[in-house]
């Protein structure tokens, strides 16, 4: 007979992160919610209010990002660790490891997601989607992070329970996963504190960044949940998972497929063709161990939907594992080039993203919510009328804003391929996107349905915290852990990894290192991946500048820098996009949505406008292009280029492989000069009166330059 | 870059004997047990003897 150990679990951790998963949740989805509104009101976008040399920007370019890192990383991410630390300690049969780990956690992430809410808006940005922050954030959340799985390693070893039930399993997955997308993904090369370049380029880039990007979804906002869910939902219903085998062969299966599925993002674009249909391939597969996961949660169910009818959480948690497997559905059917070639660039990915967001990562974390903080607080939940009424408003608000927004994307993409009888196009661009803003606004009003509820769930939440009392340290107590294991005969073989979690952890790391390498090497390696065109040469200092000016303003939300290879785009932009016209991209600006048009080729054929015309369009993009809902970029006419600054960019710039002659960035600034004094003239030619050094004129120095390097010469590909 | 190259190298070696190992424990075809731990997972055990007198169940 073993003796009872007696220990304490620690419900602090659990109640931080649960408050900062609440308010963090609310702040993010109210800046969607702002976001949105911009796109169907966008005179209340506020753009460059000065602060010193930097300026303050609340325009969409600049929210979106604060936008998508506050719903990931502080709401989701916040939720994650909330799930973790209550589940890991009663799973394990321990406290933490480190109460003192846990809490440098805790206000690390914090202070970190703070950190990202005053730089985004500043504009200080790595111009790559959903890993915006700049080189110093990016480090702190790499000690943040290696903390965390410090913390949670240690526990796992002062184990009670030999065995590792599936949800640690989801997590170990994801600490390991998400270390090695965060490292690889932020080679960065700093010029200035809180400014730097992508190590990579063009075309390479954007396959680093979508590999990170994809798995980002999977391994931040999927595996993790999943293991959320593996816990909180038996919990919830009180009864077992359906299938465990299922579990463990799901679990294999999903984080061995996942880190393949990048390359969908990037259907149709200069990407090689081999590398698309391997992700193509992969994603499709996904369906899979998506599906077994969503299945397993759902048939957890059987037998006791009854009490799904009674029980709010569950509610909560069926329509959560419900929106997974439809979104899991969908995510293979976009992967398919035919339906990828209509999806991309258009709503339909925002409603496809937020049935996932809204639907499995919202409700499950509010289930989990409602679950837990009665549970620490040991007291019944304030309200169950309000969590009815939050869940039913959040359902509401989940079917407002992704109906219209399918509808939207549909619609977008059939007028944008439109031809006439006659074989012209029969759409312009703006009259694509006039006709969406009913749609923009449906979506709103769904977003706020969400928000509504998300904030009647913090009152509920407030209520019940304020009638209980923390149980900041439960008791517990269970047997020590047996010293010697015996090896059953005809043992199950998955058994012996689960009781070695370093091993495992080695394990996982090999599992999805493979997927990645292979995907990445190639390109790194074979250079005919990337034809090199000789006319392509690097940006002058000016439209450096410029460049550096379009990713700070997160103008790669909105507009694409990537013409595909299909008559409706080459009709409407020009020639399509080749890997070798990306070489000097640190980072690539391919973008991902076009709210607004294509830039790729801007500076060339019928797309060339005058520099006045882009002058006045900076200045006031609706008077220019009526319906326009692009912000206004007037205060650029006034603001000063940071001059500076080209020096050092330059000298990052040659440290990366771009070939500008030594020393070069001595005289840099003469050159940058002599452009700008050209531009300058030209508008003075239509009498527009401006100073050279300002930033409008960068910006239509860089505009002016894009996609006319090809249009020089015919295209030189390097046969080998 | 070519320090990036030989890492991979090893790396795409290691993760090839995983692979290996991995398809060969399978055959081994150990696929059996795996249900008690989806049961046990739902027992928090209460310290002996210990009833918290608030704690009282909203009566249905």
């Amino acid at each position: 007979m073993q003796t009872l150990e007696k220990f304490q679990y620690d419900n602090k951790i659990v109640r931080n992160f649960a408050y900062a998963t609440i308010i963090w949740g609310v702040v993010g989805m109210l800046v969607g919610l702002w976001v949105a509104m911009l796109m169907v009101f966008p005179q209340w976008n506020i753009s460059g209010i000065g602060v010193g040399k930097e300026t303050i920007g609340l325009s969409f370019g600049r929210l979106r990002p604060l936008h998508t890192n506050a719903v990931i990383f502080a709401f989701v991410g916040n939720g994650i660790f909330m799930g973790y630390y209550y589940s890991l300690q009663r799973l394990l049969k321990t406290r933490m490891a480190s109460d003192m780990l846990s809490k440098i956690h805790f206000w690390g992430w914090q202070l970190i997601i703070v950190a990202a809410a005053i730089t985004l808006p500043l504009g200080m940005t790595t111009g790559k989607e959903y890993a915006e922050l700049e080189w110093p954030i990016d480090i702190a959340i790499t000690i943040i992070w290696v903390i965390f799985g410090w913390n949670m390693f240690a526990t796992i070893l002062k184990r009670r329970e030999r065995h590792l039930y599936v949800a640690i399993w989801f997590y170990i997955a994801t600490f390991v996963t998400v270390a090695v997308l965060h490292l690889v993904n932020s080679f960065e090369y700093p010029v200035s504190f809180l400014h730097s370049y992508s190590w990579y380029a063009g075309v390479q880039d954007a396959l680093v960044q979508w590999w990170y990007g994809h798995n980002a979804v999977a391994f931040f906002l999927t595996t993790p949940y999943l293991g959320l869910m593996y816990y909180f939902m038996p919990k919830a219903a009180n009864r077992p998972v359906f299938s465990y085998k299922l579990s463990i062969i799901h679990f294999w299966a999903l984080i061995f497929l996942y880190i393949w599925a990048g390359p969908h993002h990037l259907l149709y674009t200069s990407l090689p063709n081999w590398a698309q249909s391997l992700g193509i391939v992969f994603s499709f597969v996904l369906i899979f161990p998506s599906w077994g996961g969503m299945i397993n949660g759902l048939l957890t169910l059987r037998g006791a939907w009854d009490k799904v009818r009674e029980d709010v959480i569950l509610k909560f948690m069926v329509v959560a594992v419900t929106a997974y497997g439809m979104a899991t559905f969908e995510g293979p059917m976009l992967s398919l080039k035919s339906v990828n070639a209509i999806s991309h660039f258009t709503d339909w990915t925002i409603a496809h993203v937020h049935v996932g967001g809204l639907g499995w990562n919202g409700m499950l974390t509010f289930g989990i919510l409602y679950w837990v903080i009665p549970k620490i607080f040991k007291i019944e939940l304030f309200s169950k009328r309000l969590a009815n009424f939050h869940f039913w408003i959040a359902t509401l608000g989940i079917i407002f804003y992704a109906v219209p927004m399918y509808w939207a994307g549909f619609q977008q993409a059939s007028m944008w391929k439109q031809f006439t009888e006659a074989g012209q196009l029969k759409y312009q661009f703006i009259e694509t996107v006039t006709y969406m803003k009913p749609f923009y606004a449906i979506r709103s009003f769904g977003g706020f349905l969400f928000v509504t509820g998300a904030i009647v769930m913090m009152y509920n939440l407030f209520m019940t915290v304020a009638k209980g009392k923390l149980v900041a340290n439960e008791d517990a107590e269970a047997p020590a852990l047996e010293k010697v294991v015996t090896q059953h005969h005809g043992e199950h073989w998955h058994r012996r990894i689960e009781r070695r979690p370093i091993p495992f952890l080695i394990v996982t790391l090999i599992v999805i290192l493979i997927g990645g390498i292979i995907e990445l090497v190639p390109t790194f390696l074979i250079k005919s991946n990337v034809p090199t065109i000789s006319s392509v040469k690097p940006y002058t200092p000016l439209e450096l500048q410029g460049r550096d000016i379009y990713r700070r303003e997160g103008c790669y939300t909105c507009h694409s820098q990537m013409v595909r290879p299909f008559r409706s785009e080459t009709e409407r932009y020009g020639e399509y996009s080749k890997a070798g016209e990306f070489v000097y991209d640190h980072p690539f600006q391919w973008g991902s949505k076009r709210t607004g048009p294509d830039l790729a080729r801007e500076g060339t054929l019928n797309l060339k406008k005058t520099d006045t015309w882009h002058f006045n369009h900076m200045d006031d993009p609706q008077a220019i292009s009526p319906g326009s809902i692009m912000p206004p970029y007037s205060f650029m006419l006034d603001k000063e280029l940071d001059t500076a600054s080209t020096p050092a960019k330059i000298k990052a710039m040659r440290a990366m492989g771009v070939p500008y002659a030594k020393g070069y960035e001595q005289i840099a600034n003469r050159d940058l000069m002599n452009q700008a004094t050209t531009i300058q003239n030209n508008l003075l030619n239509d009498s527009v009166r401006v100073k050279a050094n300002t930033e409008i004129i960068a910006i239509i120095a860089y505009m002016q330059r894009l996609g006319t390097d090809i249009e020089k010469n015919k295209i030189a590909e390097n046969k080998n | 870059m070519s320090v990036l190259i030989l890492l991979i190298g090893f790396s795409i070696l290691i993760a090839g004997g995983f692979l290996l190992a991995f398809i060969w424990s399978v055959k081994r075809g150990q696929y059996d047990d795996d249900y008690t731990p989806s049961v046990r997972m739902l027992f928090d055990d209460k310290p002996v003897g210990e009833e918290d007198p608030s704690f009282k169940p909203k009566q249905k």
